[in-house]
């Protein structure tokens, strides 16, 4: 078995639209899932318990079943969910990206607000305390105090999370997207060039991975308070 | 200025204040002193609402705190605490550490949050320091801005738990001497402390507290000299041994 | 619900058997490839933790590589490209195996050995969390390296890392679902055929989604079980018996 590179930069063009996908569902879903995940955080930890339970549960279903499954269920569902709210309960057709970005704020949310979660777990309770004798209303504490500390605290965890949300997007193949692996799967179909073709997305995905954890591995060793 | 009638409170089964009755005339620096576990720190923080009470009432100045009063923006305003450990905001300079609250409590404009900070901080003699961040200061110097940082807000009342009990010895004095100059300044305190030296000196008044009772209420050099109650005598004959 | 009991288009049986054996497959998978992530990863693990030479590098390797390369391409690695670049007679015999074992044994080796690089950097961390003491109390009693982390080390570094242990298993579970891209049929996969037979999504879809639910409330409290079970007083803060 000969591997031929010379088919890889051929379709090179092809792989970069691949992988500009897959970054745009990374950024999307990290987005996304930190700023719903951080209220879902804020939801469990809330003295409502109302409040709390709903998103304890939802945490929980989400962490209990796996992403492939909930990218059907969502690609199943968000035609019937928009439907329901702008077309009189009949399905609209809807495109794959909506639905792929949709799944992975929904899902990575989940994973998000645990980790957030116990970064407001490791602020000590007399941080709390100091924002009431202050005054700060809740809203003011939580943003200017609580949050940035909670945040600070987890960084090392909620990257490494990302990392993990970057990988996870190549089980978009699921439903034929064409994000980085999809598009190497596509050609590879075509031109019958399965080694090279996924030698070469293994490579480009580990190099990737691979900077980001160096990243979080120097930004663990400089993260503790006063080492500015 | 404040006068705390009939308070009580428990945690579940175990009751941390007996019914118990102060007054604090304005200007008057007040010491809560008595073994640990009896209440002290309890009894200080109802007063500013950290810990809610489930009999009697608090008057602090027109506001009126009972058993289910929630809305105390305006009591936090004109009180100011200081923690044994400081709880500085870590994520933050000096500098915002003292105007944060100002800008975001009382709507101050950045520019006159940050020079009241910077005379705060001048008078507790932190001018050099106020770019840092807390975990660059000494034990001693983050005390003494969190002392800033509550004054910031303009309060009538401070109150102070166990403030130099989480420092070295040898930085307790330049907190105790930050809170004698507020003290002749005709703030009002309360202070919750084991510095007796602090307490006979400055002191107008020590409220001795033992099993969540206030036991005894005398004027400093009369608790000292001549204390009234068996338990106060056995407490002080215990911490001044030495 | 009732759809779980109509008979199948190929007439030998209902759809809750089809459930049955895509569970079949799934737990079968995730238990021979946890089984697989243990042995693999404690060796890495500890590779990683030896004072120098070879083998701390080799370990970073194994874990660095099957740690940041995604799931799915390494499951396509296993099932499409390993059988290309193996010599021709092997390649072809990899290729010749009948489904379902030609999506099994791929997804086996796949998912034991990616695990295992996850296992790895928590046993590393179990290890290195114990005191350096340790080390030398068991060199002080005579044991060799193996000895000293069969019978030392590795059990004080296993009760650490329990908790995340079980989430390890948690996610090797959830993980056998991507098998169904190799053409294993198991319990995702399973769903999707009900559905393409049916077109009964919401049945298909919420039957198994609560087959995962049930798994995953056994798990925990399977390991919540033997968490409770092994615990030894004061090992882990906070597990000392009051």
């Amino acid at each position: 078995m000969k591997v031929d590179l010379s088919a890889v930069a051929s379709v090179a063009p092809f792989l970069l639209s691949g992988l500009l996908f897959t970054i745009q569902i990374t950024v999307v879903g990290v987005a996304g899932g930190i700023v719903f995940g951080s209220l879902l955080a804020v939801a469990r930890l809330s003295p409502n318990r109302l409040l709390s339970a709903f998103a304890t549960a939802y945490i929980n279903l989400m962490r209990s079943i796996p992403l492939i499954m909930v990218i059907f269920w969502v690609f199943f569902l968000v035609p019937w969910a928009i439907g329901w709210l702008v077309n009189h309960g009949r399905p609209v057709a809807v495109g794959a990206s909506l639905t792929i970005y949709a799944t992975f704020v929904l899902f990575e949310a989940a994973y998000y607000a645990e980790i957030v979660r116990a970064g407001f777990r490791s602020i000590s309770t007399g941080q709390y305390a100091a924002c009431e004798a202050l005054g700060l209303s809740r809203f003011h504490a939580y943003v200017y105090i609580l949050f940035p500390q909670a945040i600070r605290n987890v960084l090392p965890i909620l990257l490494t999370q990302t990392i993990i949300l970057f990988q996870d997007t190549s089980l978009v193949y699921v439903i034929s997207a064409t994000d980085l692996l999809g598009a190497a799967t596509k050609i590879a179909q075509r031109d019958g060039s399965l080694v090279e073709m996924y030698l070469t997305v293994g490579v480009v995905y580990f190099l990737f991975c691979y900077a980001a954890s160096q990243l979080v591995k120097w930004l663990q060793g400089r993260l503790a308070y006063g080492a500015r | 200025m404040i006068s705390i009638s009939h308070v009580s409170k428990s945690y579940g089964s175990f009751q941390v204040l007996k019914d118990c009755n102060a007054e604090v005339a304005r200007g008057e620096v007040v010491v809560i002193c008595g073994p640990s576990g009896s209440g002290k720190s309890t009894l200080i923080k109802t007063v500013n609402g950290l810990e809610s009470i489930d009999a009697g009432e608090i008057k602090v100045g027109d506001f009126l705190l009972a058993p289910r009063v929630t809305h105390m923006a305006a009591l936090r305003r004109s009180v100011g605490m200081v923690f044994q450990s400081f709880e500085l905001f870590p994520h933050l300079s000096v500098l915002s550490n003292v105007t944060i609250a100002q800008t975001k409590v009382l709507k101050r404009p950045k520019a006159v949050a940050e020079e009241k900070a910077r005379a705060l901080l001048a008078r507790v003699g932190l001018s050099a320091h106020i770019a840092k961040y807390p975990a660059q200061l000494s034990g001693g110097q983050q005390q003494r801005v969190a002392i800033a940082r509550a004054l910031a807000l303009d309060p009538e009342v401070m109150l102070f738990d166990e403030p130099t009990s989480a420092l070295d010895p040898e930085m307790v004095n330049e907190v105790l001497d930050v809170m004698t100059s507020l003290a002749k300044q005709g703030m009002t305190m309360i202070c919750v402390t084991h510095e007796m030296g602090f307490a006979r000196n400055v002191a107008n008044r020590v409220l001795f507290m033992d099993g969540g009772e206030i036991v005894e209420t005398a004027g400093a050099a009369k608790f000292f000299n001549a204390p009234a109650s068996e338990r106060a005598k056995a407490f002080l004959a215990r911490i001044l041994k030495h | 619900m009732s759809l779980l009991f109509e008979t199948t288009p190929d007439g030998v049986g209902r759809y809750i058997d089809w459930i049955w054996s895509g569970l079949a497959w799934t737990l079968s998978l995730a238990s021979g490839a946890w089984i697989i992530a243990l042995v693999v990863g404690t060796l890495v693990g500890v590779a990683r933790t030896l004072p120098g030479g070879i083998w701390p590098r080799l370990g970073r390797v194994y874990v660095e590589t099957f740690r940041n390369i995604p799931l799915l391409v390494q499951m396509f690695f296993w099932y499409f490209v390993l059988p290309e670049i193996l010599p021709a007679r092997l390649g072809l015999a990899i290729k010749q195996m009948d489904p379902p074992w030609s999506g099994f044994v791929p997804a086996l080796v796949c998912l034991g050995l990616v695990t295992a690089a996850r296992i790895a950097e928590q046993v590393r961390a179990g290890v290195q969390a114990l005191p350096t003491g340790q080390r030398a109390a068991a060199s002080a009693l005579g044991f060799g390296r193996g000895g000293m982390y069969r019978l030392i080390l590795l059990p004080q570094a296993f009760r650490i890392i329990l908790p995340t242990l079980t989430n390890e298993f948690m996610t090797i579970f959830k993980n056998t679902s991507v098998a169904l891209t190799i053409g294993l049929v198991e319990l995702t996969a399973t769903a999707r055929e009900i559905n393409e037979n049916t077109f009964r999504t919401f049945e298909a879809y919420g039957v198994v989604t609560l087959v995962y639910l049930v798994i995953a409330l056994l798990a925990w409290s399977l390991m919540y079980w033997i968490e409770r079970s092994v615990q030894l007083p004061s090992l882990v803060s906070g597990s000392a018996r009051k």
